[in-house]
């Protein structure tokens, strides 16, 4: 068997691997090229060195941008999980109709980023307009709203996640600390999330680098107003690289900076996480 | 959300792949940024290997008529004309990733001296093409040192947009402070007119005089564009030379003019249908909307926006009540002030297609504004004012708008303000103007911080563009 799959192995991953290198390594490699380069067009680039990166980090958007993504990161990823969380343990009690509200909340996680922008930023303008404002009127109003949109996409998908690890802890280990006497709490903190820190990891996962790297939402509800401050990294080099002349190899640096954060933390966090999995 | 991190990943992986495979064709042929041989005003150029030309379109709201024009053209020469469309606002973005593949387009658009600087590597020089020599007048055109590298194809106007309907009806109340809307022709005038008018606003049956100023982020073009047009025109139009080239050519802005950019914005916002705070949501859609159903009776916007007002349901402006009125800000002399007339719009050929490639483009936009087919398409579709002589005096728009603007070019004594903002450093010059203009109108940022930012920016965006 084993001998069988070193044979074949090359063979059945060959398509997988060419896809890899023409969707993702060569472009990967050609951008770190490119982010040392000044160019108009990606085919007549010039070696300049590190002066993109100079660049880039002397910009103040770009670092605005950072802040603002971090802190966003941080309050999405916070309320995203506890909400599914809850979400997950109240519909796995034995109540009426919970395939119903199982489906209803992972539908928002179905639309399109742009739209749900859209269809956010009607609602928010709609009740903001009572306080005579609207969702460029001061920053706060547009993280909120970001999170706020976020929370409502994420929460239904990382619900299910959840529902799928409280599903599998084994009824007997509840039951053993039931005849030991723990009550509701303990019995949350000792066994539940123990059991189910390979479904943490993963939301956590899911939601920290989908936060970090959120684009469309962003682009559609705010767009940075008002004035970028509301700009989040990823929309902030899609700006730097098409909106600003000359600024193509900048915006190229910003994406390799950003990959290395992005990486960085998944990894991080991953490393962190696993390590707290425990065997069943 | 997963479509974030796909859509980005496979567009920024497909624009590297497709300057992979182009870089390795062009490896062979040795230089880049080198002219595929020149264009030629006769036909010398065979061009009967050519099967498709390919039109990156920067007007979204008529490109289907484009489409029409293309089969036309199919039809006739046989020749397959590739029209792409990219969304408002989003042209120059657009053509980067276009220009970087394999097929890149082959007519483009340029919008003006900034936009040739950018792509002065893929204009071809146009000089000896009949396209050039249609021209009426020549100095519309791009050009630089001997070479011309884009030919305008539309001469358009903008001012403010009045119903005469709601005019009327104000000079007939009691007290009017006009009695014909002639007599407005300065800004105090204009100002009279319009606090009275908001003074009357229910008997009249308006939300407010102007249209929202639509604030909003990609849709406040109207205002760190267009309206600054004024202020950069009397600064920059000293009596020496285009005030387009001494724009171009200013390494700083003095904003001589921006007690007068106040007084009209202000004048727009305070008499708005819309509340201050509230114009941040707004877009050019939704103000044009509100001056096509009645609730406001002005609004500024510029002859192209004829087909939005007729198209719009529950229209009530009537086409004879339409017309125009000159942006008035307090300037000296301005009662002899036209509208703001001029192009953005320059089609340039790319240079770095083959000649047969670009002989075919330049055949297919000569056929277009000479041939009686295309002529027609020209005025009635596309809605331009196309400025060459081959368009006889029948041959003229009949959009009441379009009209008005010729009207107003004609009219004694009058001079036209050119649109000096073509030589605006950048788009991000622009942008951070417009987002500045929505903190001001919010309340959150004085304005004379509005216009020390603008100066300073005015500043490194030049030095920027300078260093590239």
């Amino acid at each position: 068997m084993d001998k069988a799959i070193k044979k074949w192995f090359p063979l059945f991953a060959l398509p997988t691997v060419v896809a890899f290198t023409i969707a993702f390594l060569a472009p990967f490699i050609m951008g770190l090229y490119l982010s040392l380069c000044k160019f108009k067009t990606v085919k007549d680039a010039k070696l300049i060195g590190f002066n993109n990166y100079a660049r880039a980090f002397s910009d103040d958007k770009f670092i605005n941008a950072l802040w603002f993504t971090t802190k966003f990161t941080i309050v999405s990823v916070i309320t995203i999980n506890i909400l599914a969380f809850i979400l997950a343990m109240l519909l796995t009690k034995s109540l009426k109709g919970t395939n119903v509200f199982r489906t209803l909340f992972f539908m928002p996680n179905l639309i399109g980023g742009i739209v749900l922008g859209y269809i956010w930023i009607m609602i928010i303008n709609g009740v903001l307009y009572y306080s005579n404002a609207t969702i460029t009127s001061d920053p706060n109003y547009g993280f909120w709203g970001l999170v706020i949109l976020m929370n409502w996409q994420l929460i239904g998908y990382m619900m299910i996640i959840y529902i799928s690890g409280i599903q599998n802890i084994s009824p007997d280990l509840l039951e053993a600390a039931e005849i030991d006497g723990a009550n509701r709490w303990q019995k949350l903190i000792h066994v539940t999330l123990p059991q189910i820190m390979p479904s943490i990891t993963i939301c956590l996962f899911l939601t920290l680098t989908n936060s970090f790297k959120l684009f469309d939402q962003n682009y559609a509800l705010t767009a940075g107003a008002p004035g970028d401050k509301t700009q989040m990294l990823a929309l902030d080099i899609y700006n730097t690289f098409y909106g600003r002349v000359g600024w193509q190899g900048v915006g190229q640096a910003k994406a390799v900076v950003f990959f290395i954060i992005v990486a960085a933390i998944a990894l991080t966090q991953l490393y962190l996480t696993r390590s707290k999995e425990v065997e069943n | 959300m997963k479509n974030v991190k796909r859509i980005l990943a496979l567009s920024l992986a497909g624009c590297m792949m497709a300057g992979v495979l182009a870089g390795c064709s062009d490896d062979s042929s040795s230089g880049d940024s080198e002219n595929k041989g020149a264009l030629t005003g006769d036909s010398s150029i065979d061009t009967s290997e050519v099967k498709s030309i390919y039109f990156l379109n920067f007007k979204p709201e008529i490109a289907d008529k484009y489409e029409e024009i293309a089969k036309k053209y199919k039809e006739e020469k046989g020749i397959e004309v590739k029209i792409e469309t990219a969304a408002s606002g989003e042209y120059e973005k657009k053509l980067t990733s276009e220009m970087a593949k394999s097929d890149p387009p082959t007519i483009f658009q340029i919008n003006g001296p900034v936009g040739y600087s950018n792509w002065a590597d893929y204009c071809a020089d146009l000089k000896s093409t009949e396209l050039y020599n249609l021209l009426n007048d020549k100095s519309l055109a791009v050009t630089k040192d001997d070479g011309v590298y884009g030919v305008p194809y539309a001469v358009e106007g903008y001012g403010i947009i009045y119903n005469n309907a709601i005019l009327d009806k104000y000079i007939a109340t009691d007290g009017a402070v006009i009695k014909s809307v002639d007599e407005i022709n300065s800004f105090s005038k204009l100002s009279e007119v319009v606090q009275d008018m908001t003074a009357k606003k229910d008997k009249l049956g308006i939300e407010g005089v102007f249209g929202s100023t639509s604030l909003k982020t990609g849709d406040d073009w109207r205002w760190q564009t267009h309206l600054m047009d004024l202020p950069l025109y009397y600064e920059f139009n000293t009596g020496d030379g285009s005030s387009i080239t001494n724009c171009l050519n200013a390494a700083e802005l003095e904003f001589k003019y921006a007690d007068n950019y106040k007084n009209i914005f202000d004048l727009y916002t305070d008499n708005s249908c819309t509340d201050k705070n509230l114009l941040g949501g707004k877009t050019v859609d939704e103000s044009m909307a509100e001056f096509a159903t009645g609730k406001c009776a002005m609004i500024q916007n510029g002859n192209w926006a004829w087909g939005q007002i007729s198209g719009i349901d529950g229209n009530k402006v009537k086409e004879e009540d339409v017309k125009f009125l000159p942006i008035y800000t307090g300037v000296d002399g301005e009662d002899k002030q036209g509208l703001c007339v001029g192009t953005e719009n320059y089609f340039a050929i790319n240079s770095q297609v083959d000649a047969a490639q670009q002989q075919a483009s330049i055949d297919f936009l000569e056929w277009l504004f000479t041939s009686d087919y295309g002529k027609k398409a020209v005025t009635n579709d596309l809605g331009f004012i196309a400025p060459f002589t081959s368009f006889g005096d029948n041959e003229k728009p009949t959009d009441p708008l379009a009209k008005d603007v010729l009207n107003w070019m004609e009219k004694d004594g009058y001079t036209s303000v050119a649109w000096t903002f073509a030589g605006i450093p950048s788009e991000t010059w622009k942008n951070n103007f417009g987002a500045s203009l929505l903190e001001y109108v919010q309340g959150q940022k004085e304005w004379t911080a509005v216009v020390d930012d603008a100066k300073a920016d005015w500043k490194t965006e030049r030095e920027n563009a300078a260093t590239e």
